[in-house]
């Protein structure tokens, strides 16, 4: 890790408005636009008494690492290799590895400030209840995190060009923003269909959240889910990554 | 002791070997030339020397340390220029100085180094706006930011004007000037001929010929060229009977003989006994262009076989 490279990763990231909107700002925006809606700010049956605002928060807290791992991320380390700029880097004593490690942490700190920046909003505007648990909520955070980068990392070594990352990105983006509550908040899904998603990365990490956020320990088999799902994804990633 | 050496170096892609067998020792303090045509292995050969390639046989040292096992240690004294990469398109010229100083542990001051390259009224341009002239200039300053012991320098004057160019030749005198050893990728034979004090001509794969440009130019059948304009006919035979002559060609009355200084005397001599007088009489040394392709064109090595 070079402190150097670090910096000049964060600069660049602030110089592409796309990525700060879409990582940083959207997920906000989006909560925004929802809890605008008079109905989603009363109290639901079929959400076990929540508010639809309030089963959207998580929602929202995981889009934006599901917008910085699957989109932004695979985009910029494809793109690193295939203009050779990982090679450049290779002819230095920093090795390109400094650069990879760069981005998960440009990106993997861009989803949490994003996850905050939904946490106060949400506070703030509609008084949806911070975390009870929040050591729990911070650990699932951190884990869904990491499951982000490392699909992502997986994103980036199987595509040759950007254009492919972009493909396969996009390929598994709607399938993760499904799983993770975007269309219907995994506690309104029908049971079996909640049961499946929920061995998914981000249905795993939706459901700690919400466990987290009503005030009880994350159950260990979702947290369990995420780290399978991490160890597996980063295996493959190291597996089939090129340097160019 | 030589800074760089390569001891039958062989490097395989798809079952064609690409570098089959390169040796060759770079002395500390030179500038050391590798010429050869498209694809013959040139840029591969460097990039073992730079640790981004494995060989596949054979033995590459670079101040007596493998470039692979001992990657960290070799970059630190080693700058390169590759042939193609970029930088991120965002990041500004000064950005980039900056960076780069900062791998090293005893790096040079960039801003003269971008005064010197021409680039001190751009380092707040960010990379992607740059020319190609104005990129490749950067990659010059960065490859020598770290203030090594030997650069390697890829392609060095691709894209480059012919006022730059000749500013760039210059750069790197002063350089080898400061003690570096100088390694340069060209194809570019005026600038072969201008820097480099010994080149290795490397053609599918093998050192051709290894001398200083002046040897090339020397060893290569056709060093010196003669023409004329006779003012009566010369038989063919008496030609073709000329020592050391390495070919013959006739075109509008005007006769032009490749060969040596031996074949200009007998040449003279032959026309004074005719009493032929040689009309636009000019003797020129044949460049390393002719050379290059004398060691490299298989035409001609049948052709003189």
């Amino acid at each position: 890790m070079s402190t150097a490279v670090l910096r000049t990763e964060v600069r660049l990231f602030r110089r592409e408005p796309g990525a700060v909107f879409w990582i940083l700002l959207f997920p906000t925006l989006l909560l925004l636009i929802l809890g605008s809606i008079p109905s989603f700010r009363q109290h639901q049956d079929d959400l076990g008494g929540l508010r639809t605002i309030d089963a959207y928060v998580p929602v929202a807290v995981l889009l934006g690492m599901i917008v910085g791992g699957l989109q932004a991320m695979p985009q910029a380390l494809t793109g690193y290799r295939e203009r050779g700029i990982l090679r450049r880097m290779a002819t230095t004593p920093v090795r390109p590895g400094a650069l990879l490690s760069a981005q998960m942490v440009v990106f993997g700190v861009a989803s949490l400030v994003s996850a905050l920046l939904v946490l106060v909003v949400g506070r703030l505007t509609f008084d949806v209840r911070l975390p009870k648990q929040g050591f729990g909520y911070l650990l699932a955070l951190v884990l869904a995190v990491l499951a982000a980068l490392a699909l992502g990392s997986l994103v980036s070594a199987l595509s040759r060009t950007t254009k492919i990352a972009g493909a396969i990105g996009s390929a598994v983006f709607f399938p993760a923003m499904f799983c993770a509550g975007v269309w219907l908040p995994v506690q309104a899904m029908p049971h079996l269909l909640g049961k499946i998603v929920g061995y998914t990365p981000f249905g795993a990490a939706a459901q700690a959240l919400n466990q987290a956020a009503a005030g009880h320990w994350p159950g260990w088999g979702h947290l369990g889910v995420l780290v399978v799902w991490i160890l597996l994804l980063t295996g493959a990633a190291t597996r089939w990554f090129r340097w160019e | 002791m030589p800074v760089i050496e390569v001891t039958d170096l062989r490097k395989t892609y798809g079952g064609r070997a690409v570098v089959d067998g390169v040796s060759f020792a770079v002395e500390e303090g030179e500038i050391f030339g590798i010429l050869g045509p498209n694809g013959a292995g040139k840029t591969t050969t460097v990039e073992c020397i730079e640790g981004l390639r494995v060989p596949d046989a054979g033995r590459v040292r670079v101040t007596g340390l493998d470039p692979v096992a001992d990657h960290a240690r070799v970059a630190r004294v080693l700058g390169a220029q590759l042939q193609e990469s970029e930088l991120q398109a965002k990041l500004t010229v000064r950005e980039a100085l900056e960076l780069y100083a900062s791998f090293y542990p005893d790096p040079l001051d960039w801003a003269p180094l971008a005064e010197r390259l021409g680039l001190g009224e751009k380092l707040s341009a960010r990379f992607g706006k740059l020319s190609g002239g104005q990129k490749q200039r950067l990659f010059i300053a960065l490859a020598l930011i770290g203030n090594p012991r030997i650069v390697v320098l890829d392609e060095l004057t691709t894209g480059l004007d012919p006022r730059a160019r000749r500013d760039t030749w210059e750069l790197i005198e002063d350089v080898r000037a400061g003690g570096v050893t100088v390694l340069l990728v060209t194809h570019f034979m005026e600038e072969a001929q201008r820097l480099c004090d010994r080149i290795a001509v490397i053609d599918k794969g093998r050192v051709a010929a290894l001398d200083s440009p002046a040897g090339l130019i020397r060893r290569s059948a056709g060093a010196t060229v003669i023409s004329f304009t006779p003012s009566a006919p010369v038989d063919d035979r008496d030609l073709n009977a000329l020592p050391e002559l390495a070919s013959v060609e006739h075109r509008d009355g005007r006769i032009t003989l490749a060969g040596t200084d031996e074949t200009v005397n007998a040449v003279i001599t032959l026309l004074a006994r005719h009493r032929i007088t040689a009309h636009q009489l000019r003797v020129v040394d044949a460049t390393l262009d002719d050379a290059f392709l004398d060691l490299t064109d298989d035409r001609t090595k049948e052709a003189t076989a």
